[in-house]
Order: C-alpha cells, then structure tokens, then sequence
C-alpha cells in the first residue's frame, strides 16, 4: 500500500497554516446534522468531545470507566511543555520541534512535530482559562521546571498532579457539552469493534459493561482515543484498565498499525517487591530535576546507602553525560540503569534498583522547597515502601510507561480507513521511537482541542457518507462477531485465570522485547507466545455470564487482544535491524554501548496491515524524510 | 499473616445481598488492600466461583475508582489514602476486615462493592466548569494568579470524585466534593463571572440528587483521600447565598438523575 502522510508542501513554519486555509468548511448549520463517534475521554478524547460539542457537531463519547474524569490521563504526573520561553533561556517553537526530533531518535515526521510545538503554546492559553491551577511565582506568573531530554525550563506543572489537573479542565469542558445537549456521555461502554462500510468508518459495536449488552452505534466519522498499549507487558506504569481493544479491532479491520516495537520505559519507578504485584508506580521524572542517581561502585556492596562514603558512590549518569547529567532522555536512564544492575551494582532486595538521592538537594534548598516541589510524590513514596526518602534516598528501576506506537495516521490524523481519525496516545504521530518527558499530555491536547476540530470538517465537508441503517449486512456481521467472540471466552471452561495468562505473556515480551532486544530472543519469545495463545484459547477461565457486570470477561477480551499485539511488536523488533530510541537491539550499538541508528536503511515508518487469522501482516513503509533537522548520532554527553 | 475478609456479597440490585467470610492464609504485608482482593479472587475463580467485583484502575490514588468500607471507615484506616494504596502493613496478624460497599441513596448499587456515582457527573455538569469555549484566549500569563490563590485552588481541586466523602457522612451529603468544585473555580480570578450561577446551580443539582444536607460534621474530611478542607463547604454556603439573592428571579432547573443503563436507548 502506498502510504499519503498528505503533509503540506512549502515551508515547514506555514504547512499547518496552509493546511488549516486549504481545508473544507462544514456550515455551521450542518453540522448538528452530523454524528461523530469519539472512543476515549483521556486527555485526547474528552478535549475532542468538548471542542466538536462547542462546534455544533452531534457528538457521542464512551468510556470504560464509570465516569469520563477516570481516564488513564488523570494519572500524569510531571507536567506538559509549552514553548512559551517565559524563563527566557531561550526556548522558541523551533527548539522544542529540534529537541522532539532529536529526542524521538529521527524516527518521527518533521510536519507533525512541527505543529505539535507551535500548539503547545496555545494549549497552556486555553488551561488557564478553564481554571487548571498551574503552579505560579510569587509574583502571580506561570512558573517552569526543567524535565529529561532538554535544556531550557519549559514545563508547566500543577504540583505532582498535573495530568489530574488538564484531565479535570477538560472533562469540565466535555461535561458543560452533556449539559448543553451537544455531547451524549457512555461511561462503563467499552468499544469492541468498528463498522466499516464502503471503505469508510461508520460506527462501532460496543457493550454495555453493566447489562452485558453489545449496541451499534453509527455516525459519520468515528475518532479512536484510547490511550496506549503499555499493559501488554502486564506489570507497567499505566492503569489496569488500558488497553488495545479499540485500536487493535480497528487494525483488524484495516487501519496500519505503526511501529509497534517503539515501546517507552520509564528509568523512575518503585521496584517490584513481590509475585501478587499487580502494577507498578511511577515516580516523576521531574525528581531527577533535584535527585541525583547513583549506585555502589563495588559490585555487592550490601551497606546501607549512608554508610557508603562519597568517594565510592558512581553516580554514573553524571559521569557518563556530563553536559545533561541526570537529565538525560528515558531511553538512555533506563539502559544505564539496567547496565549497572547487570553489573552486580544493583540496590535492594532484589538488586534490580538503584538510588535516587535527594540529600544535596535538601541541603542546598532545604527540605520545605522540596517538599513544596515534590511533596505528594515522596509521600506516595512512603506509603508504598515505608521508607523516608526525605532521610533514605529512594530505591528506582525502570518500568514500561508509554507506546510511541499505534495506528499510522496522516497529517489530518485520520488512518488508511477514511473516517477513522486516531488521537492522543492510541496514534503513533509525533514521537518516533522516545518519547521526551512532559509531551504527551502536550500531544493528546493537541489532537484534541487544536488539529480534529479541522481536519474532521474537512472529512465530512469533502465526503459523500450515504445513510447507513443498523440492518446493513456489514453492521449486522460486526455484531455478530462481538457476540461470538464473548460467547467463545465464556464457554471454553478451562483451568487458568485471565491474569495468570497475563502475567506470563508480560513477562515474555518484558523478557524479549523491553529494555533491549536481540534476534534470537525474538524469534524465541514469538514461539513462546503463540504456543501460550494456543493454551489461552483451551484452558481460559471465565466465570459469570456475558449478562451483566463481569470484569474477568472485560479483562478476558483484553487479553486476547494483548497476545495478538504482542507478537506483531516482537515482529516488528526484529524487523528493525537497527537500535532507535527506546528500541535497544543489542546487535547494533555503538563500541560505547549507545544506540546504533541505521539511517540509510531504516529510516521509515514500519506500518504493519492485518492479512487475516495466521497470515504474517504485511509491511508497508512510509519513508521519513528530514529537510530541517538533520539525523545525526544523539548526543547527550 | 493471616487476615479474614468478610465481604458484602450481591449479584445485582434486585437480588439479595450477604456478607461473606474469605480466609486468607498468607498475605504478605507489602500488598495493598487491593491486591490482597486480586489474590482472593484469583482462588475464587480457581474454585470455580465468581470473583468479587470492586473498582480500580489507576492504583496510585488518583483516578477515584476505587472506594468502599474497610471495618466502618471509608478507604479504611489510613489518613489521606485511598484502598488501591492502602498497604497491609498497617493490619495486624489475626483481623478480620470487613468490607462493604459506599451505601447512599444517591449512588445506587451495583454489584458486590461497585455503585453508580454517576450523580457526581451530573454536578459538575450543572456548572463546574468554566464557560470558555476552545479557541485564543488571551495569554496565560495575563492576569497574574498569586501563589497563595493558585495553591488554595489547588488544595481544592485536588479532589479525586471517589465518594467518600458521601459514604462517611452520616446525613449522605455531598458537601465536601461538591464545595471542593466550586471553591477551586470561585477562587481563581478565570472562574469569578461564573461565581453565582455556578454555586446556585450545582446546589440545586446535589439536592435534587437525593444527597442529605450538611450539618457540620465534618467526618468527610476525615476520610478524604486528598484532604480536602471543610473549609471548601463554607466557600460553598457563602457563594450559595450570595448567588441564590442575586440570581433571585432566575429560575433554576436541574438536570434529571438518570439511574438506569440502558443508555443505548436515548
Ligand atoms: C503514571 C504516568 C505518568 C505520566 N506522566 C506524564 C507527564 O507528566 N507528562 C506527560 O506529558 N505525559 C505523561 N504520561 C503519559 C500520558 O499521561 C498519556 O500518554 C496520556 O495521558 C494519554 O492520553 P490519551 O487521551 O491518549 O489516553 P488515556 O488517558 O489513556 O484515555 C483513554 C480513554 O479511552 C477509553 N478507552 C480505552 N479503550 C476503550 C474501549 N475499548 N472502549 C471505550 N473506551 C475505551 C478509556 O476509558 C479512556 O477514557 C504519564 C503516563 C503515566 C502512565
Ligand atoms: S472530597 Fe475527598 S472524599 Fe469527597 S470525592 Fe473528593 S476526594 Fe473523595
Ligand atoms: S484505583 Fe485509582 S484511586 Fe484507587
């Protein structure tokens, strides 16, 4: 397939100017005539829903959750970046659109990347206006932390709780849409496949997670903002409920998948402690802003941490990269960290951790600055471990966080399915193979209040959509197969629990295609699932019925859905013979141990299509061109 | 250690209910309240029986999912913490917790400890928010927000929707989640042109919602998650009153609580 990412011609500072001229208009007086499907109610979702409600448009939005406020996004910590150079240390929107390519290891589209920056402005505009409290100076302005991967103060943050906070402004804005009539709330509805009809999107089948009920829904475009597929690997920073059902039926159904193997763990999270683990908590990487990383230079080194002198700590990211230190992107944290561990250097219990000290800190700032700066954090901290990190520094490991993957989508967002528009995390858009801290809450805002509110006019103003009744064949088949495949789950009466196949398949691909991956391993791991897909579908556990509030068979759908993608992303690292971003192939590195990037061969966006049950999906490429920012190897020394 | 969970058991609203006593063997003093459910219901599924269903999701006491009795108190024993961060540590060997679901007119049940909170959105819905449609508005940095302010609106948005509030207080009032709403806008000099109808409005909605009156308790706050101040509910009778003389001659009306879902069908 021939992939049209439709990027504007012309100078990459105009292009989403003359997009937005050269796009259709829907007259105001149509457009309630129009019904728009938005999947999600995060950050993407919820500012979508609310932007195309004020717009007119007839919007209808569904969530898993009881309550759109629930959505994954809440739980964002850190902040959002905006390239307003309110510090004046020389921030613009050309350096935070440098520092995004830079940071995604040139695996994302310049265009998109572009704009992203030239919306976070207005992003950070819009949230005061709705009341977000951002932290502020004494003075009564915006105040600015710095955060990994960048050199200027550009993030925006309210305390530890900033996604809470943006998700708030925009379920307040979705909310005040349902009073006014505009938007139709579904909580607890989650979306099991998508009807398409002639080559186009046309509406979803989605159950009722309290009557058990499967309803089509049909409109004229349908957006998928679902959020990420970080829970493959079972044990991860994202909350149980996320999942890739959405976005993987959608691929079933046509829409490219793209490179699912550009995978974000996070070098900042409490280690796992046991068995029963059920997910594993993050902790700002805005604290590696006043923490300082270090681990024993002796391998074994069992003495507490303050009986080990200065002189034989290594704090080895100040060493290794003294010009960004411990504020070097996640990919790089997250690979030293598990290098020093492989080493015997590892702290606690387990070995798999190291410390994150906050004592100079305190001592130069005094422990009320940062308790003021990180205070619900450290108590977090506490509650989980018991331990003081005011006194004892606190113990991190590295944990999968975010998916740059997701379904390939163009310049207007919209997938290879016309009318199938994908925001937020569930797209693969603007972050290439890392993702910079602080710029996905920008992302999934910027998709939502700034880019579908045009390109989705510019879909229906330029679209003949016929009626569609719900006895058409093709809603009748969706249907269908969402009824077969919940009976399917409940009726197969095996021995195992969904979340003992779970564990075991998260821990293969955290095995094989986490923190670094090797050919052989992959291909090993693809054996391995497959053979326990096989065992799922013989020995599963579902009990309850399909009638009503079931959370073992919610759970079961994932799953099945996980086991799917979780091979097409073993498939996919073993495809990229080069290592990128967070896709660390142990074959390709530099004799330092950085990352090797093979430009000449790999520079492209890998989306795969499905070709049916069994069949090896299909790989299509999107090459990536870069007239601005010029590939070269990152450096963070 | 070993605990015994005794557990309010109901399949749905229609049928009857009943606590059930779950012994637990070995639960290890690191899990949290929720994970020692995930472990109950994996046994439960092994044995053939049906898990116990309680809501979740983010785990790090953010997303307000999660919420029900442990022994009488809402969240269960710890300040300022909510059960999916409520560590075992804190029982000791030998005690029996009991957990209940929020009991409350107005979040009606569900199954086992899952309720309808839907009464929460529809408050919002009747004004939390400010009026300002996507667009340019003016720069953020316009109008200066002194740190003082911006922390007490913090302070007060920092609610999480969980309900135990509702679930502590003995008159079922939403007071505290409601005042946290209307004092982290009517603080902020962005949410002042709304301060009347807002306050009006979303009284109005709570009490049409079916929730009891405050009568200064303060139990709510003693149970949140988040700490939220009583003082938010005296932000809240104090825009109440002055909206409800100036808006006077206005005729409010409150959105309909829907309590079904068969939500297809609208
Ligand atoms: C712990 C943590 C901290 C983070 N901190 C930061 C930070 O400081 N800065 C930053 O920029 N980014 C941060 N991120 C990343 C960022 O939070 C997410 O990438 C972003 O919020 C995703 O938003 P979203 O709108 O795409 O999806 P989500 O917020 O995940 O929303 C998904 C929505 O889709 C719905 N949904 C999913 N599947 C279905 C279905 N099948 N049917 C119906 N509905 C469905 C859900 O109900 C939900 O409403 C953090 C992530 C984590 C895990
Ligand atoms: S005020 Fe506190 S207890 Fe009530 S809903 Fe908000 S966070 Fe929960
Ligand atoms: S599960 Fe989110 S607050 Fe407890």
């Amino acid at each position: 397939m021939k992939l049209d990412a439709r990027i504007p011609s012309g100078p990459i500072e105009q292009a989403w100017d003359k997009a937005q001229f050269d796009m259709k208009l829907v007259n105001p007086a149509n457009k309630r005539r129009h019904t728009l499907l938005v999947v999600g109610s995060g950050l993407a979702g919820a500012s979508a829903s609310a932007s195309l409600g004020e717009l007119g448009y007839n919007v209808k939005c569904f969530c898993f959750q009881d309550s759109p406020r629930r959505a994954h996004s809440i739980a964002a910590q850190g902040g959002i970046n905006a390239a307003k150079n309110y510090q004046n240390d020389g921030d613009s929107i050309y350096r935070l659109f440098y520092d995004t390519v830079k940071g995604g290891d040139f695996r994302a589209r310049e265009a998109n990347v572009y704009r992203l920056a030239q919306n976070s402005v207005k992003i950070i505009d819009q949230c005061v206006a709705q009341g977000v409290p951002f932290a502020r100076e004494y003075g009564g302005l915006l105040e600015n932390r710095s955060f990994g991967g960048a050199q200027v103060s550009r993030t925006f943050y309210a305390r530890g709780q900033t996604g809470q906070q943006l998700l708030l402004g925009a379920y307040q804005a979705l909310e005040r849409q349902v009073d006014a009539g505009q938007v139709t709330m579904f909580p607890r509805t989650e979306m099991l496949d998508l009807i398409v009809i002639d080559g186009q999107a046309r509406g979803i089948v989605a159950r009722n997670l309290i009557t058990g009920k499967p309803d089509v829904h049909i409109g004229d475009a349908v957006i998928l903002a679902t959020g990420g597929y970080g829970n493959v690997y079972y044990l991860s920073t994202n909350a149980k409920g996320s999942n890739a059902t959405a976005i993987w039926r959608a691929y079933k159904r046509g829409a490219l998948f793209a490179n699912p193997c550009f995978t974000q763990i996070h070098p900042t999270c409490i280690p796992v402690s046991g068995d029963y683990q059920s997910k594993l908590t993050l902790m700002s990487e805005s604290l590696r802003n006043d923490g300082r990383i270090w681990v024993p230079k002796q391998q074994g080194d069992k003495r507490r941490p303050d009986q080990i002198p200065e002189d034989e700590r290594d704090y080895y990211l100040e060493r290794k990269y003294p010009s960004f230190g411990n504020l070097v992107p996640r990919d790089v944290a997250s690979r030293n960290a598990k290098a020093v561990c492989d080493e015997g250097r590892g702290v606690g219990e387990t070995g798999l951790g190291v410390y994150l000290d906050f004592s100079d800190a305190i001592a130069r700032l005094g422990e009320e600055t940062i308790r003021e700066r990180y205070g619900n954090l450290f108590d977090m901290y506490q509650r989980i471990t018991d331990e003081n990190p005011y006194k004892v520094p606190m113990r991190i490991y590295p944990a999968i966080h975010y998916t740059m993957g997701g379904l390939w989508v163009d310049y207007q967002l919209q997938s290879t399915i016309p009318g199938l528009f994908v925001l937020g995390e569930a797209n693969f858009s603007d972050h290439g193979a890392n993702r910079l801290g602080a710029s996905a809450l920008m992302q999934g805002l910027s998709d939502g209040y700034f880019i579908i509110p045009y390109t989705i006019g510019n879909y229906i103003a330029s679209t003949r959509l016929a009626r569609v009744s719900d006895s058409a064949p093709e809603v009748q088949q969706s249907l269908s197969s969402v009824k077969a495949g919940i009976e399917k789950l409940l009726s197969i009466k095996g021995k195992r629990t969904v979340d003992s196949f779970h564990r075991e398949l998260g821990k293969i691909v955290w095995e094989e295609c986490g923190m670094s991956r090797n050919a052989a391993g992959l291909q090993k791991a693809i054996g391995q699932i497959r053979a326990l897909r096989e065992e799922y579908w013989q020995n599963l556990n579902v009990p309850g019925s399909g009638d009503d509030l079931n959370q073992s068979l919610e759970k079961a759908g994932r799953v099945a859905d996980f086991f799917e993608l979780g091979e097409l992303m073993c498939l996919d690292a073993l495809e990229r013979n080069e290592s990128c971003g967070g896709h660390f192939r142990e074959e390709y590195q530099t004799p330092d141990g950085e990352a090797r990037r093979d430009d000449e061969h790999f520079s492209y966006v890998a989306a795969w299509g499905y070709t049916g049950p069994g069949n090896r999906p299909e790989l299509n490429k999107e090459p990536l061109e870069f007239e601005y920012v010029h590939p070269s190897q990152r450096s963070y020394k | 250690m070993k605990l015994t969970l005794t557990i309010w058991r109901q399949r749905n609203p229609g049928s009857r209910g009943k606590f059930v006593s779950y012994p637990m063997n070995d639960v290890n003093p690191e899990m949290s309240m929720l994970e020692c459910l995930d472990v109950l219901n994996e046994s439960l599924i092994e044995r053939g029986e049906e898990p116990v269903a309680f809501e979740h999701d983010c785990r790090e006491g953010i997303c307000g999912s999660c919420g029900f009795m442990v022994s009488g108190i809402a969240h269960g024993p710890e300040p300022a913490t909510t059960v999916c961060q409520l560590t075992m540590r804190h029982f000791k060997d030998g005690d029996e917790l009991v957990l209940e679901p929020w009991r409350s007119r107005s979040f009606p049940f569900l199954k086992d400890l899952v309720v309808d909170r839907r009464s929460f959105d529809r408050i919002i819905q009747a004004g939390g928010y400010i009026s300002v449609s996507t667009g340019s508005p003016q720069d953020g940095n316009d109008i200066p927000v002194g740190k003082e302010v911006a922390d007490r609106a913090m302070d007060a948005a920092a609610c999480i929707g969980c309900g135990a509030c509702v679930a502590a207080c003995p008159n079922g009032s939403a007071a505290l989640f409601t005042g946290a709403k209307i004092a982290h806008l009517g603080i902020l000099p962005q949410g002042k042109p709304e301060q009347d109808r807002r306050a009006v409005r979303m009284v109005a909605q709570m009490n049409t919602e079916g929730f009891g009156s405050c009568t200064n308790i303060g139990e709510c706050t003693g149970v949140c998650p988040k700490e939220i101040p009583l003082e938010v509910i005296a932000k809240m009778n104090h825009d109440y009153l002055a909206g409800a003389w100036k808006e006077r001659h206005k005729v409010v009306t409150a959105i309909t609580p829907v309590t079904d879902w068969e939500l297809a069908k609208k």
